[in-house]
């Protein structure tokens, strides 16, 4: 065993995936000059994947959609693990196939390959490693933007040829893992806004008693729904105003847009309703074509779940073992 | 001074100034933003003022609305913690094929373009907010002639640096974005610079901005 100079350490992406940024908690007190708060889209299993690795919570993570990346790794030995609903195996040197677990912590040594196949009925899952990455802060965060251009990788998706340097500090790390199974949701819980009564009472019946379907037209900065025309009586634009995550606006098509982390920090189209911060993480891992009921809640019902969502991510974290 | 406080779903306060868009009710809007960040909150993620609203919003595990609006209810409104305001001179040029709109402009308000180019540059503009994308300043108030609806369908892209009108208001597009304004021009200026870490925008709210016709040499000349 030589203990002489350490070794640069790399992924080599051989394959980016479909959406693949580095992200972290997020980018906060920017919204003012147009930059939104970025950071992960589903920060339960965000948390999770840094929580199995015993890492500070906030540590940045590979964030992919879909398809993820197949990454080659060169250095010495290393710890990962992914979160989500994520089909994903470990192919290595000596070709032997691993298939891969989520939540639970595997080892990849020099020349082995993470190659991350789909996320399963989901859009997120998440890659954690052992050590740091080297990134780039714009602003106290990692979190890639790729609409403004900001963060690590200049602001840009991971691409294909492309290296990520990794600071080895052999950070101590045991085999631990979590059983835990992403569950579906019926309906997402939300708040009524502050023009929801631009809406007639057909549109605001058929928002809490219809459904609306995703569409394609859906990614990081927003999620475009499509159901019955919400029929608006007074206006279908309204002064810019600020916006925030979870926000459901209306637009002049009467089709709701929900707004996600990386939103547009101010827009001109009505409110009818902003998703409750404990639905979030559900919200976000619905798939094109997936189906959305929405059900009203309370600002004291919203502030009481979501206190019990962070129990539970806290019992979960607990259960790691 | 702030008419009505809400909630805005269950992590932000929406704070209502007023129906009117006029640079009275925005310098109250930019006066609270200022204040309420200078104060440092615990818990507060972001401060978004725009022509007469203030939403702020905050982290549900370490605070919540009603925490949060005492504060704002309750907060000293300091006139001093105002910083100076700019005076900027913005150069634009209107030539070729950096007047995307000039024929649609003309033929909706009935006006020569040169006439519009004159009304347009004769005039002091007020930085009611930057958003939308990074950057973007929103600037009022334009002559009342002059004034035009956006895009029936906007362009997919707008070119970095285009100037455009919409009704009482002109923006700067900081980069090349999805937009719908009418665009008379091109600033050759570097109007967002991610580089400059502390003060990346270079207009703010509560500036004053004066437009400058320049000619595409001299246009040329400061890109290059």
């Amino acid at each position: 065993m030589s203990m002489t100079k350490s070794k640069v350490n790399f992924f080599e992406v051989e394959r980016a995936g479909i959406n693949t940024t580095f992200q972290d908690s997020g980018r906060k007190n920017f919204n003012h000059i147009g930059i939104p708060i970025s950071g992960v889209m589903d920060r339960r299993n965000y948390i999770l994947a840094n929580a199995i690795l015993k890492k500070d919570l906030n540590s940045p993570v590979i964030e992919f959609a879909y398809q993820g990346p197949l990454l080659k790794y060169n250095g010495e030995k290393i710890f990962f693990v992914i979160t989500g609903d994520v089909k994903f195996q470990i192919i290595k040197n000596n070709k032997e196939i691993i298939i891969g677990e989520p939540y639970r912590v595997f080892q990849i040594k020099n020349n082995d390959i993470i190659d991350i196949l789909s996320t399963n009925k989901s859009v997120y899952g998440y890659l954690s490693i052992s050590e740091d990455l080297f990134l780039d802060k714009t602003w106290g965060s990692i979190s890639t933007n790729t609409k403004a251009r900001i963060g690590s990788n200049n602001g840009e998706k991971l691409s294909n040829n492309q290296k990520i340097n990794i600071d080895h500090k052999n950070n101590n790390t045991s085999f631990t893992k979590l059983n835990y199974i992403n569950s579906k949701i019926e309906y997402i819980r939300v708040i009524k806004s502050t023009n929801f009564d631009y809406f007639t009472e057909k549109a605001k019946n058929y928002f809490f008693n219809s459904e609306f379907k995703v569409t394609k037209l859906s990614d990081r900065m927003g999620m475009r729904l499509e159901g019955k025309n919400l029929e608006n009586k007074v206006s279908t634009n309204i002064k810019s105003e600020g916006l925030v995550k979870g926000v459901v606006q209306v637009t002049s098509d009467g089709n709701p847009i929900i707004m996600l982390a990386d939103h547009g920090t101010i827009g001109g189209y009505p409110k009818i309703a902003n998703v409750i911060s404990a639905d979030f993480d559900k919200l976000v891992q619905m798939t094109p074509g997936s189906i959305i009921k929405f059900k009203q809640v309370t600002l004291e019902e919203a502030e009481k779940l979501f206190k019990f969502y962070n129990l539970e991510t806290n019992n979960l974290i607990n259960q790691i073992s | 001074m702030i008419k009505n406080i809400l909630n805005l779903g269950d992590a932000a306060v929406y704070c209502d100034f007023g129906k009117d868009v006029n640079q009275e009710i925005n310098t109250n809007v930019i006066k609270y933003f200022k204040n309420i960040k200078d104060k440092n909150i615990e818990g507060i993620t972001n401060i978004t003022p725009s022509y007469n609203k203030l939403i702020v919003s905050f982290d549900l595990m370490v605070t919540n609305y009603s925490k949060i609006k005492k504060i704002i209810e309750n907060i000293e409104i300091n006139e001093k913690s105002e910083k100076a305001k700019k005076f900027l001179e913005i150069p634009v040029c209107c030539e070729k094929n950096l007047k995307l709109d000039n024929d649609r402009i003309e033929k909706i308000l009935k006006i020569k373009f040169d006439k519009i180019l004159e009304n347009f540059f004769n005039k002091e503009y007020f930085c009611y907010m930057t958003g939308f994308i990074a950057g973007m300043p929103f600037l009022g108030d334009i002559n009342e002639k002059l004034r035009v609806k956006r895009l029936e369908t906007p362009r997919v892209k707008v070119p970095k640096g285009s100037v455009g009108l919409t009704e009482q208001f002109c923006n700067i597009y900081t980069y090349e974005s999805p937009g719908g304004w009418n665009i008379i021009g091109n600033t050759p200026l570097e109007i967002f610079n991610k580089d400059n870490q502390d003060d990346p925008a270079l207009i703010n709210p509560g500036d004053k901005v004066k437009f400058k016709q320049i000619t595409k040499d001299e246009y040329d000349k400061i890109k290059s």
